[in-house]
């Protein structure tokens, strides 16, 4: 992956620090349904944000097989090559 | 985990939202006494929560209407309109509704809900784009799923948000369906919808709306927002529902497109569901008439709304932005909600309780539904109901 993938993942943990407790880790395998407890609704709410972050529009059908850090990482940084 | 056992998880949900088997999402009305009152086991109460904004339920006109439809023609069609034909009413009606908006065409569905499954489905496929505002209905939701098409979301109500999306999207603005409401079911609010048309004209978009709690409320004719704001000749296309100030059940489309024609042979909600039956038909025609001519019934309707929406607010209640027949008092959360849901009933007055996830960011909230029907007593009685309640709240 290129530098471009790690700033997202770095930046897309920043975004993800409100959710868990203080003491969470965010790793790319952190589960943000499971572990982070973001329901469907904080989720619409966090992609609004990383929405703005990247200047991206994450399509909602994207979003159902998005259940790691990771997964939401590649699916931004996939939207991010094609709109380039 | 099992199929039963995910409904499990969704009962446990909902016990948790709802203690001592409060039965909020499904309260048993046992006897209708009028548009506004009824009784709920031995109490008699108010209807506060059931979007009659004309109160047109029992109007003579609509009652005689349908039972002479029954009489005439049965009780159901017992099929779609593709396999068993349409009814004299079913055309009838669609031609009322386009003479109504001053469009080429109309098509009626058997529910609102099904209106827009049908026309968002049919319009938009996979390769479309659908920009939807956030706060929308599930019907939306679930017509834009249907439809295959890529679904982005703008910030409810923020026309810059929704701007910066269209910019993102390139050349596909042009293969774009823009879908908003006229009146938000939920905080009662209205969309800013001449810059919204102004922003789909410069994109080249096209524009669906839903005037679903805007028919019979807003605009001189009752029409809806489009009109009220002077801006109808450029919306797309208008979708809408029977259950709300028409007082029976189904939704339309209306539209000065040729292509609306087309959705009878694509639209597979339209094509596979039994057609409305024909006491609804009916009575939705002499409600269309009622509505049409109804100027004094919209004046009672706002003079109601601002009565209520005041007294509200100066009581100290969080209400949604503006006044309209859905007025929403914003709540901390769901237990004050259902304190405050349980308070009114208590009190004599039904209204409905929205927890999350169903009302917007999280809220929680108890909506009124204001009607033509009710007096301005009734609107005195339910401000001094809310009034008792406040220092609950605030306790």
């Amino acid at each position: 992956m290129t530098n471009d993938y790690d700033y997202i993942q770095q930046k897309l943990c920043h975004h993800l620090k409100q959710f868990g407790s203080q003491d969470t880790v965010i790793t790319p395998d952190t589960d943000l349904i499971n572990q982070l407890a973001i329901d469907s609704v904080k989720l619409l709410g966090l992609i609004m944000e990383v929405e703005d972050e990247f200047d991206i529009s994450v399509p909602l059908n994207a979003l159902t097989d998005v259940q790691t850090v990771r997964d939401l990482t590649d699916l931004i940084h996939k939207i991010k090559l094609t709109s380039q | 985990m099992s199929l039963l056992d995910k409904l499990d998880t969704f009962a446990a949900a909902r016990r948790a939202q709802l203690p001592d088997g409060a039965d909020a999402f499904g309260v048993p009305i046992d006897e209708i006494y009028s548009t506004t009152e009824a009784r709920i086991g031995n109490r008699r109460i108010l209807f506060l929560g059931t979007n009659n904004y004309l109160g047109l339920t029992f109007s003579p006109e609509c009652l005689e209407a349908a039972h002479k439809a029954i009489d005439a023609e049965g009780t159901g069609t017992t099929g779609s309109r593709m396999a068993n034909g349409s009814y004299s009413g079913h055309r009838a009606l669609e031609q009322e509704f386009a003479d109504f908006y001053q469009c080429r065409s109309g098509i009626v569905f058997t529910t609102g809900y099904q209106a827009n499954l049908a026309v968002i489905s049919a319009l938009a496929s996979p390769g479309d784009v659908l920009l939807i505002d956030g706060d929308s209905h599930a019907s939306i939701y679930d017509g834009c799923r249907l439809s295959g098409a890529e679904i982005i979301r703008f910030r409810h109500n923020d026309v810059t948000d929704m701007e910066k999306r269209l910019r993102r999207l390139g050349d596909r603005s042009r293969s774009t369906l823009i879908i908003t409401e006229g009146i938000y079911s939920m905080l009662g609010d209205q969309a800013p919808l001449v810059e919204i048309v102004r922003v789909k004209n410069a994109y080249n978009s096209i524009l669906l709306l839903d005037e679903a709690h805007s028919i019979g409320v807003l605009g001189k004719t009752g029409q809806g927002l489009a009109e009220a704001t002077g801006v109808s000749a450029e919306v797309d296309f208008i979708t809408g529902t029977f259950s709300k100030s028409l007082g029976s059940i189904g939704g339309y489309c209306v539209s000065n497109h040729p292509q609306l024609e087309l959705l009878r042979y694509v639209s597979r909600p339209y094509i596979f569901t039994a057609s409305p039956s024909p006491a609804t038909i009916a009575s939705t025609r002499a409600a269309l008439r009622l509505l049409r001519e109804g100027t004094g019934l919209r004046q009672q309707l706002w003079q109601n709304v601002n009565q209520l929406y005041s007294r509200l607010q100066e009581t100290g209640y969080q209400l949604g932005p503006q006044p309209g027949p859905v007025i929403a008092i914003i709540l901390d959360s769901p237990q004050q909600a259902l304190m405050m849901w349980r308070g009114l009933l208590d009190e004599g007055v039904y209204v409905n309780l929205i927890l999350p996830p169903a009302a917007p960011e999280g809220k929680s909230l108890v909506r009124c539904s204001v009607s033509a029907a009710h007096t301005s007593e009734q609107m005195q009685q339910v401000g001094d109901a809310f009034a008792r309640l406040y220092p609950k709240l605030v306790a």
